[in-house]
């Protein structure tokens, strides 16, 4: 039987040979990650309903990181981050990356990748949405609540549901001035906040293979914007050469048969997609980037899992190098790894740092989530008031950066820093000549 | 919370309620497994919804409204289970939409906290917020009692018995997919039930 991605890396995690649409099975997980949010209460309900002393199921399958709200005074934050520590020393897990160590990473969905835990072909199951990001890496990956999450800590397993595919397909080259945070905008555009619900969204053809990993990610990470349950690439050489960087662990990829069914699809030619904005407050409010043009900003902010990534700060820096932002622009990088790059990688020989600095932007070398999700009064570029602010992240839901009057434009790291310069919405075309 | 008629006051929302709206992210620094930390979060249930009443009156932890109907993509958004625990915590017990996010109806469900029913047409235009109604499970139904309309719900289904014991695990151990008693074996007993899934 002719099975999708998606379908294939069902029926290998249920041990059969075919799965299809709409079939509920019992997958083995081959990793759990969760973070300090959600963690401490999916490590009580696993106390509750497995007993005080009783052990994960498999140590090397648990993946802990802290990234949410680490860098702020709020007592029970710390409190949440030490349940965390303690759990792991019980359970003496390896991959448990505390606060205030080496270990430290930020964002879980980008250090999961950078620490080698997406692997090709397997099942990664996370208490957080955007855990659809590792579908870059041709992961099934998708996210639980804390109630699942603890049954997996105690069994190795979660009963899914195969979701029917998706197939988008970009053919030739995107044009220069594009990031996958347009493609990404562009098609939840299309197919509205809830268009993928229940589904997984494939990503193929030629455009999609001249993605460097970075963008892929980028690309899956905001397939829960659409609804949907997973994004998924299929695993290429470039694929291959970042995990194999990471990791010595092995693993097989899966390709999709030609003949295997979709509820969607569709061709786009890649050099057609423009410049796309979601206006407030919703990821499906598409416009694009030029008929926005007299929308004026108060702030701009670079950070998060979806665009928070050294490849978005370097292209951040492209516009803004010898330039000055007129509004105030905070950047913070996903991850620690990032942090450093930020430091070291030149663009004509100048590090990034030094180019955001000399722009006049508000840099925080913290990395974590930030303000993505407001968080604590205290939280570095968290919108306090009645801000109207560009962003790189994933939602602008009412609140989601922290003052329900603030109004979020979602945009591409050309965007925003074209924005931050003008004061105002900007095509990323007048900068990138 | 097994039940077969849910009776109360009704809170009407529109499209598209993401868990921001339902428990903003500052809030999440609650634990839900932690007694005291649940009851704040139900004091918070809904607070981030723009231009509504508050869902749980300001100084109080509970709400007057059992029932909140809402339209299209409820509970859209992130994984945080806080958002029906939030709502459950404030003594909600159920939501009827026209559709909602994957997650959260998994989270109901596997959490007994909410029902979540579906409805095959839009019914935010039949209520108004403080309307008197009554769902009937066994029969699928929403009376609006003051307008006396009789409104069809899409039957829950796999999802219901789960919801009824008070969610997954409670399920998962009277139906014997997992030991009784919390016990190290708990994990070598593979689970054979079919249950319902998202
Ligand atoms: S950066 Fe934002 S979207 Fe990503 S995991 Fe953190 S809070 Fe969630």
């Amino acid at each position: 039987m002719a099975m999708t991605m998606t379908e294939k890396i069902l029926a290998r995690a249920s041990g059969k040979a075919a799965v299809r649409p709409g079939e509920n099975v019992w997958a083995n997980v081959d990793t759990l990650m969760t973070h300090d949010v959600c963690g401490p209460g999916t490590i009580g309900i696993f106390k509750r309903e497995f007993g005080a002393a009783a052990k994960v199921w498999d140590r090397d399958k648990v993946v802990i990181i802290p990234d949410h709200y680490i860098f702020t005074a709020d007592d029970k934050c710390h409190r949440n981050v030490a349940i965390l520590r303690q759990f792991a020393r019980e359970q003496d897990l390896p991959h448990y990356y505390d606060v205030g160590t080496p270990r430290y990473k930020g964002v879980c969905h980008i250090a999961l990748a950078q620490e080698g835990h997406c692997r090709p072909g397997e099942v990664l199951f996370g208490t957080d949405s955007h855990t659809c990001t590792a579908g870059a890496f041709n992961q099934f990956a998708t996210g639980i609540g804390n109630t699942d999450a603890a049954f997996i800590l105690g069994t190795g397993k979660l009963l899914v549901k195969v979701p029917p595919t998706m197939r988008f397909v970009f053919e030739g080259e995107f044009p220069p001035y594009l990031m996958a945070k347009d493609v990404i905008l562009h098609l939840i555009g299309e197919i509205g906040v809830d268009g993928g619900t229940y589904k997984a969204m494939e990503f193929a053809g030629e455009a999609i293979e001249r993605l460097e990993m970075e963008e892929r990610m980028t690309l899956c990470n905001m397939v829960i914007e659409g609804g949907g349950k997973n994004g998924i690439i299929e695993a290429d050489e470039r694929t291959f050469a970042y995990v194999r960087a990471r990791t010595g662990k092995s693993f097989e990829a899966v390709a999709p048969d030609a003949d295997a069914k979709h509820v969607f699809y569709k061709r786009w030619d890649a050099r057609t997609i423009e410049p796309t904005v979601a206006r407030p407050h919703s990821p499906d409010k598409r416009a694009t980037a030029r008929s926005l043009a007299d929308v004026a900003i108060t702030r701009a902010y670079i950070g998060s899992c979806t665009g928070g990534k050294l490849t978005d700060f370097a292209s951040a820096a492209r516009v803004l190098r010898g330039r000055k932002v007129a509004v105030q622009t905070f950047l913070v990088p996903a991850t620690t790894e990032i942090a450093r790059g930020i430091g070291t990688e030149t663009l004509e020989g100048k590090t990034l740092l030094s180019i955001f600095e000399e722009a006049g932007c508000t840099v925080s070398l913290d990395a974590s989530c930030a303000a993505c999700l407001g968080g604590p009064a205290d939280t570095f570029g968290r919108i306090n008031g009645p801000e109207v602010c560009i962003s790189t992240t994933n939602r602008n839901f009412p609140g989601r950066m922290g003052a329900k009057e603030g109004q979020i434009y979602l945009a591409s790291p050309y965007t925003v820093a074209a924005s931050a310069v003008r004061g105002r919405i900007t095509d990323p075309r007048e900068f990138l000549a | 919370m097994s039940a077969n008629r849910i009776r109360g006051q009704v809170y009407v929302l529109g499209d598209n309620i993401d868990t921001d709206q339902i428990i903003p992210a500052q809030y999440l620094n609650l634990v839900p497994t932690i007694p005291e930390e649940y009851e704040k979060l139900g004091s918070y249930a809904l607070c981030g919804v723009l231009d509504a009443p508050p869902y749980v009156p300001q100084g109080r932890t509970k709400t007057p409204y059992a029932i909140i109907v809402a339209g299209r993509n409820f509970g859209c958004g992130s994984s945080r289970e806080h958002a029906p625990i939030a709502i459950g915590a404030a003594g909600g017990r159920a939501v009827v939409a026209e559709s909602y996010a994957r997650i959260f109806f998994r989270n109901c469900v596997a959490t007994g906290e909410l029902y979540p029913l579906e409805t095959a047409t839009r019914l935010v235009g039949e209520f108004v917020t403080g309307d008197e109604a009554e769902i009937d499970l066994d029969a699928s139904t929403i009376t609006n009692l003051r307008t006396g309309a009789v409104m069809a719900l899409a039957p829950l289904g796999d999802a219901r018995p789960v919801i009824d014991a008070g969610g997954l695990f409670e399920y998962a151990r009277r139906t014997g997919m997992i030991a009784s008693t919390a016990h190290p074996d708990v994990r070598e007993a593979v689970p054979v039930n079919r249950v319902v899934e998202d």
